[in-house]
């Protein structure tokens, strides 16, 4: 039964991963772009879901409203202000900016909101669980979250599947010329590719912020398990990226059953392994 | 090629400039010592290089730095009288990024351009560690503070027979905090259980070592220690600890952790339905800040104090005592006091004490010698390294507080024990955490 509760457990952080990594396996698929600045941004939304729940006195959740269309915005103009610039044949420059902007949001942040370390106030929900027996003890919120990154994940499923901008993203994803031709602006797509990543990283950003502690040198942290996520189930696969961020937090609980320390460690091996024997990831298409 | 070719030619350039201007100054100094002194009196600034974390991880610990400064400017005025001449003081602050390579590059820095006659750093061993090594090195006298004395000392490879010839620090030690913790716990009637849980980076690997750190201090002072073990800092996930810690039915809980990562801890631990009697945790607890993140769940938390606006001390310095030094801080920025702004100021008073006493200020072995000679009573009490447990190691007293709900800001932290320090008055008992 404790391990049953450990695998719960694992469960529902993998559906936090997840959230972290959707972002990321979008615009990879979309448009080649790998977002350093990712574990910034879920970082940043966190600090102006902070200042909306302060200012407004609103709940954390509630405050998602603001937030998402916020960051979603950022998002877009980012992309067609200034990464849409630097794609081209070569994957560097790209890289390299977001580079630049992580550092430039962390020492913003830095400065705005000093070093302290902030939390979401979520009340009560934050220590309420649902009780099965001696040993098994599911939080409520945990269970949230995890609800809501799979509602996330439909709901970008639904959009890619069977909406008209969804289908821009495909066409542009499989070929950006012909998608031109066919009449897409290629712009604008990416546009709405890096806007719907930052929305869902808002959302990750927010729920993170409930659980644990942030400061402004948080982000990196955060990517490198949504990296891992995306990895493990194969990029650009969306349902793939989920089960990647649950095979994460499952390894990284049974790791930590075992022994605290091998938490993080078991996680960043079974990465290594699904690297070296099945490089598309266990969900991916083989290339 | 070519770019090879103009970084070296202008390495060069500088070399040459540098050597120039040290010749000169080696000339002055043996032609026209006379000169030279005449030439301080006329307001030769006085250099002190002063390294501390302002970004990255342990940034909250130079929280107030701007205010220490301002303070510490408006209280030396002009500057400090070295001879017999007032000369300004310059206090070059750096930031070591909380990174220890970043920290010995910067100290190196000042030591090497700037030529700093002393050094000062503070807050974590990554940061104080590098620096006082640069300073070991350059001969450069480096005074110290905000770090436990053990790694400070052991964790640089100190032989307590010789000790070091130019670095010196002043605050607690492991020791200290050990009996402050006990005393805590033998305060309130639990079955003597402690559950221990250590983030996995220096200060955590080192306090929970088995031979040195705290787990045989604790068997001494009679409780029984389930070891949780090492968790990487920043892990989202403490279940399958809590579980063991609920298992073993430990009613008190300690540790080491990172600010982030208790808060996280602690909420899991409401979740899993786990509830110590005490929660006495190092390092996590100490800034108003943190309890913030966790909530109301902080009421009742403990922790080790290390300075408080009632502790009974008057810099030496202004005049200003612990009380008074709070509330011009809180006037000024509208937050609450926080523990190192004591410490921060303290290092820069023990400076001016040291340099004013200095005979020749030109010369590391004379402000080193005026450093061992310090006897001082600064605004964290007394410094003083003759009788330190190693001679670079000056002690500060060290004090038991408990976190409850506040009057005018949302937290304070109550001293709750004084066995080590019967100076310092406790404002109540300690109480056990009300479930």
């Amino acid at each position: 039964m404790v391990w049953l509760n450990t695998v719960i457990q694992g469960t529902m952080l993998g559906g936090l991963y997840a959230m972290f990594a959707i972002g990321l396996s979008l615009i990879f698929g979309v448009m080649k772009l790998v977002n350093i600045a990712h574990g910034d941004l879920i970082v940043l939304s966190a600090y102006l879901a902070l200042v909306i729940t302060q200012t407004m006195g609103v709940d954390p959740f509630v405050s998602l409203l603001i937030v998402v269309p916020i960051i979603a915005t950022v998002g877009y103009l980012l992309q067609r202000g200034l990464f849409n610039r630097t794609l081209g044949d070569d994957l560097l420059p790209p890289i390299l900016v977001s580079f630049g902007l992580s550092i430039i949001i962390q020492n913003g942040v830095l400065v705005a909101f000093s070093g302290d370390d902030r939390r979401l106030q979520a009340g009560p929900l934050e220590v309420a669980s649902l009780r099965i027996g001696d040993t098994v003890a599911i939080g409520l919120l945990p269970l949230l979250q995890f609800v809501i990154a799979v509602a996330v994940i439909v709901v970008l499923h639904l959009l890619i599947r069977r909406t008209k901008t969804g289908r821009g993203l495909r066409a542009v994803s499989d070929d950006q010329a012909m998608a031109q031709v066919m009449g897409f602006n290629n712009r604008h797509m990416y546009g709405v590719a890096m806007a719907l990543s930052l929305g869902i990283t808002a959302v990750a950003g927010v729920l993170i912020a409930i659980r644990g502690n942030f400061d402004p040198s948080a982000g990196p942290a955060r990517l490198i398990y949504g990296f891992e996520a995306v990895i493990i189930g194969g990029v650009g696969n969306i349902w793939g990226t989920l089960l990647g961020g649950i095979v994460l937090g499952v390894v990284q609980a049974i790791g930590g059953a075992i022994d605290p320390r091998f938490q993080i460690l078991a996680g960043h091996l079974v990465f290594l392994l699904v690297l070296a024997l099945r490089p598309s990831g266990l969900f991916g298409v083989k290339a | 090629m070519g770019i090879g070719t103009k970084s070296a030619f202008s390495k060069s350039l500088s070399r040459r400039k540098v050597l120039t201007q040290a010749a000169g100054v080696g000339a002055g100094l043996l032609m026209a010592p006379s000169l030279i002194r005449s030439a301080s009196a006329a307001g030769d600034p006085i250099r002190i290089g002063f390294v501390t974390p302002q970004t990255g991880a342990m940034a909250t610990f130079s929280t107030g730095l701007d205010f220490v400064l301002e303070s510490f400017r408006q209280a030396i005025g002009e500057g400090i009288k070295v001879g017999d001449a007032v000369r300004p003081v310059e206090i070059l602050v750096r930031d070591s990024q909380s990174s220890s390579s970043r920290s010995a590059e910067v100290a190196a820095e000042l030591i090497t351009n700037d030529n700093v006659v002393l050094m000062l750093a503070s807050s974590s061993s990554d940061t104080v560690g590098p620096v006082a090594d640069q300073c070991e090195l350059n001969g450069v006298p480096c005074i110290s503070t905000d770090v436990p004395w053990e790694p400070y000392f052991f964790g640089r490879g100190g032989n307590p027979e010789t000790g070091f010839d130019y670095t010196y620090h002043f605050f607690w030690g492991v020791d200290q905090i050990i009996q402050t913790f006990t005393s805590l716990w033998s305060k309130i009637e639990t079955n003597k259980v402690v559950g221990a849980l250590w983030s996995n980076d220096t200060d955590g690997v080192a306090i929970s070592n088995p031979e040195h750190g705290f787990p045989p201090r604790f068997k001494a002072a009679g409780y029984e220690l389930f070891d949780a073990g090492l968790f990487t800092p920043g892990a989202a996930d403490y279940t399958a600890q809590i579980a063991k810690l609920k298992e073993a039915k430990c009613e008190i809980l300690t540790g080491v952790f990172n600010p982030g990562d208790f808060a996280t801890f602690w909420s899991q631990a409401g979740q899993q339905g786990y509830h110590p009697k005490i929660a006495t945790i190092a390092k996590a607890l100490l800034f108003p800040a943190s309890i913030e993140a966790v909530g109301e769940r902080g009421y009742g938390l403990s922790t080790e104090v290390w300075w408080s606006p009632n502790h009974p001390f008057k810099s030496g310095l202004s005049g200003q005592s612990a009380r008074d030094f709070c509330a011009a801080y809180t006037d000024k920025t509208k937050r609450q006091w926080v523990q190192p702004l004591g410490f921060k100021y303290a290092l820069l008073e023990v400076a001016v004490d040291v340099l004013k006493r200095t005979k020749d200020i030109n010369d590391p072995k004379s402000i080193v010698e005026a450093i061992t000679a310090t006897d001082y009573q600064s605004i964290v009490g007394s410094v003083r390294w003759q009788g330190g447990p190693v001679k670079n190691v000056s002690l500060t007293p060290l004090v038991g507080g408990q976190w409850s709900k506040g009057n005018g800001f949302p937290y304070d932290l109550d001293i709750v024990d004084n066995a080590a320090y019967p100076g310092i008055a406790t404002k109540r008992p300690f109480a056990p955490i009300a479930w």
